[in-house]
């Protein structure tokens, strides 16, 4: 039990806690709440693999900005508990154990495709960033602009949709 | 080290937690939730190839993963602030009908 | 018992950096609110803190008294887990932003490990980012403490806040681009040294000269998005109660000032790491005789400590005061006789000093300016402060290219 897999444990429990919390919670703002751990016990794991640059990327970009977007519009909106429906109890059981056989068939197609790849061990002299932005200003340089024109398209629409009707 | 594989089937479960969640959840802000939950799933996927591969192409992906689940957040949750607003409900079970 | 010690050093001596730097940062909390107290009385011409202890040094004590045995009251109809999740993830946010940061270049060697004064190891390679990581999620301590008080006053004051702190967020991490395209590196300790890349130049090669566009805007930026006066308006006590810890009461306020103090204190430790050069001296490296500067400050604000301390009106203050001179004066001293600790204790010195600078600055601030109203402050941020900082790392990006493209100059 080397100190890197008890760190994975840990960390995909934290995930897997998570996600499991996001469904049973009642109040939308629980469910915010832990998937906001799920994504930092992820950006923990990037971290584990090597990946600094990301990691930083997903707590700045996923934790501090989209969730926070999520909790406002949920306190925004006043969202309260959820309604519970006789139809969706029921079809609970049988969700999940079909929920569970996709989950095990896409895991089981990749484990037996892949003849159990083992981690390379990563001997990164620059560090990621460097190598991270000479991609993506190099070979990803035009799928790069596309994306901030896609902000831009995202800014104006959010814009436009809230705006306050006309009246 | 850690085998790559496990980090495939800890994606593989947050996966399909997030479906579980989308099918069966009724509040439009959770479901929207479970949508960032998958995508979370396929990054972790992304990372731990790009790891065992020795590329940095999966990084990369990751972060443009990454913008367009912003832009989508920021437009998705500006659609449910109207729908909330003009429908006062945030369940989905009673905004099946196009008829107010 | 020994072996145990030896296989595990490096998370014994990483555990007892923590509790430390812990027990360090908490006391300067404490002290800085008796600094802010004091410096904008004195500014206001009236005396603040004096009564509790000499020159009101025991008020922090005291206040920390009061706030563990006020009554704790939690208000009817709130979210309890989240109502007692925010100050908690407030509190821990802020204080985890201190482990990132180096406080000395050199280590010390003790039992054969290298001991670096910061808890984070030096080569972490994405420093800035990471700290900066830590102060995006600091939004949710404010926005989840205005909407589990399950009133209007802190959920707006809450909204306005965390409204305010994701606007001014785009501005401080722009206006940072500057300072790293110039050092080439997120590392806090590369900042440091790309700036004293020509030791002889001593104040002249720090970012403030290149980069003061990019100073004006971060510090800005910065105080924005701690929450502080000129733009603390969310919880300004004459617009909305208290904002969003109105319905807070002793411990729990408690930790969100902490959480503010301390943010407070990481902002001016990366404003002086990334603008003023961190740990170098304003001195050219050839002038070895500021190596006494540190010596030259403390011996005659020892003596002067002691001097005022004899003529003290209470009889505590006459034993206190001396006794903390001559502290400070034998400090002074042991730094003139021990050549080695003397040259080792440059680094943190000069950084402190800078530091204290900084938090002056912030309070001197408070203690001046008017406050924002909200729609100006957002208009500030969004149209002046964002623009400005695209504008420096334009410019800064030109002037690296022509500087690559003609030769360095």
């Amino acid at each position: 039990m080397t100190a890197p897999l008890v760190v994975f444990f840990v960390l995909a429990g934290l995930a897997v806690i998570g996600a499991v919390s996001l469904i049973l919670q009642k109040h939308p703002i629980h469910s915010a709440l832990s998937l906001i751990v799920v994504m930092i016990a992820l950006a923990g794991l990037y971290l584990l693999l090597g990946a600094e640059f990301v990691a930083a990327v997903q707590i700045i970009i996923y934790g501090g900005a989209i969730m926070v977007l999520f909790v406002l519009v949920i306190m925004l909106l006043n969202a309260g508990v959820e309604e519970h429906t006789s139809i969706s109890k029921m079809a609970g059981a049988p969700g999940l154990l079909l929920v569970v056989a996709l989950a095990g068939l896409v895991a089981a197609t990749i484990v037996r495709s892949t003849d159990s790849v083992l981690s390379t061990s990563q001997a990164g002299d620059m560090s990621s960033t460097l190598e991270i932005s000479n991609m993506l200003f190099k070979d990803f340089v035009y799928p790069f602009e596309l994306t901030s024109f896609l902000i831009l398209v995202a800014v104006l629409g959010a814009m436009v949709l809230a705006q306050r009707e006309k009246s | 080290m850690v085998p790559t594989n496990y980090y495939v089937i800890l994606s593989a479960i947050l996966f399909g937690l997030g479906v579980f969640a989308f099918v069966f959840k009724r509040n439009i802000i959770t479901i929207f939730m479970s949508i960032e939950l998958m995508l979370n799933a396929v990054n972790l996927a992304f990372v731990a190839f790009s790891q065992a591969l020795g590329k940095l192409d999966g990084q990369v992906f990751v972060l443009f993963v990454i913008v367009v689940a912003a832009a989508e957040a920021a437009v998705g949750l500006g659609i449910i602030i109207l729908i909330a607003r003009n429908r006062q409900t945030l369940n989905v079970e009673r905004v099946d009908l196009l008829k107010l | 018992m020994n072996s145990f010690l030896t296989t595990n050093a490096e998370l014994l001596i990483t555990l007892v950096k923590i509790a430390l730097l812990l027990f360090i940062v908490l006391t300067v909390n404490a002290y800085l609110t008796w600094f802010e107290r004091k410096v904008v009385a004195h500014m206001q011409s009236r005396w603040g803190p004096h009564r509790v202890g000499p020159h009101g040094l025991l008020q922090p004590l005291a206040d920390g008294v009061k706030f563990l045995f006020k009554e704790d009251p939690t208000p009817a109809g709130v979210d309890k887990f989240v109502y007692y999740l925010a100050p908690l993830l407030a509190l821990a946010l802020a204080l985890t932003g201190i482990a990132l940061i180096p406080f000395g270049p050199d280590p010390i060697r003790l039992f054969g490990h290298d001991i670096y004064l910061g808890i984070a190891p030096p080569d972490v390679n994405i420093g800035i980012l990471a700290l900066f990581a830590i102060t995006a999620m600091g939004v949710y301590g404010v926005a989840l403490a205005g909407w589990s008080s399950n009133s209007k006053y802190p959920l707006m004051g809450g909204l306005r806040s965390s409204a305010q702190m994701i606007s001014y967020e785009l501005a401080l991490t722009m206006s940072v681009v500057g300072v790293l395209l110039m050092a080439g590196s997120f590392n806090l300790k590369k900042i440091i040294e790309a700036q004293g890349h020509h030791p002889e130049w001593g104040i002249l090669g720090w970012n403030i000269w290149p980069q003061i566009l990019g100073f004006f805007c971060f510090f800005v930026a910065a105080i924005a998005e701690t929450n502080r006066a000129p733009f603390d308006l969310p919880e300004a006590e004459s617009e909305l109660v208290a904002g969003f810890h109105t319905e807070y009461a002793s411990f729990k306020f408690a930790m969100f000032f902490i959480a503010e103090y301390t943010s407070m204190i990481t902002v001016s430790c990366l404003c002086s790491i990334m603008f003023f050069g961190g740990w170098l001296s304003p001195f050219p490296a050839s002038w070895t005789f500021t190596h006494y500067f540190p010596s030259a400050i403390l011996i005659p604000f020892g003596v002067w400590v002691i001097w005022d301390g004899l003529r003290y009106e209470t009889i505590f203050g006459r034993i206190i005061l001396p006794g903390m001179g001559t502290a400070i004066a034998g400090l002074g001293a042991v730094l003139v006789l021990l050549p080695g600790v003397n040259l080792f204790i440059q680094g943190p010195f000069w950084l402190l000093l800078k530091i204290l600078i900084f938090l002056f600055v912030y309070v001197w601030m408070r203690g001046t300016l008017p406050r924002f109203r909200y729609d100006q402050l957002m208009s500030f941020g969004w149209k002046l402060l964002l623009p400005l900082s695209i504008v420096n790392v334009i410019v800064t990006s030109f002037v690296i290219l022509a500087k690559m493209t003609w030769g360095a100059k």
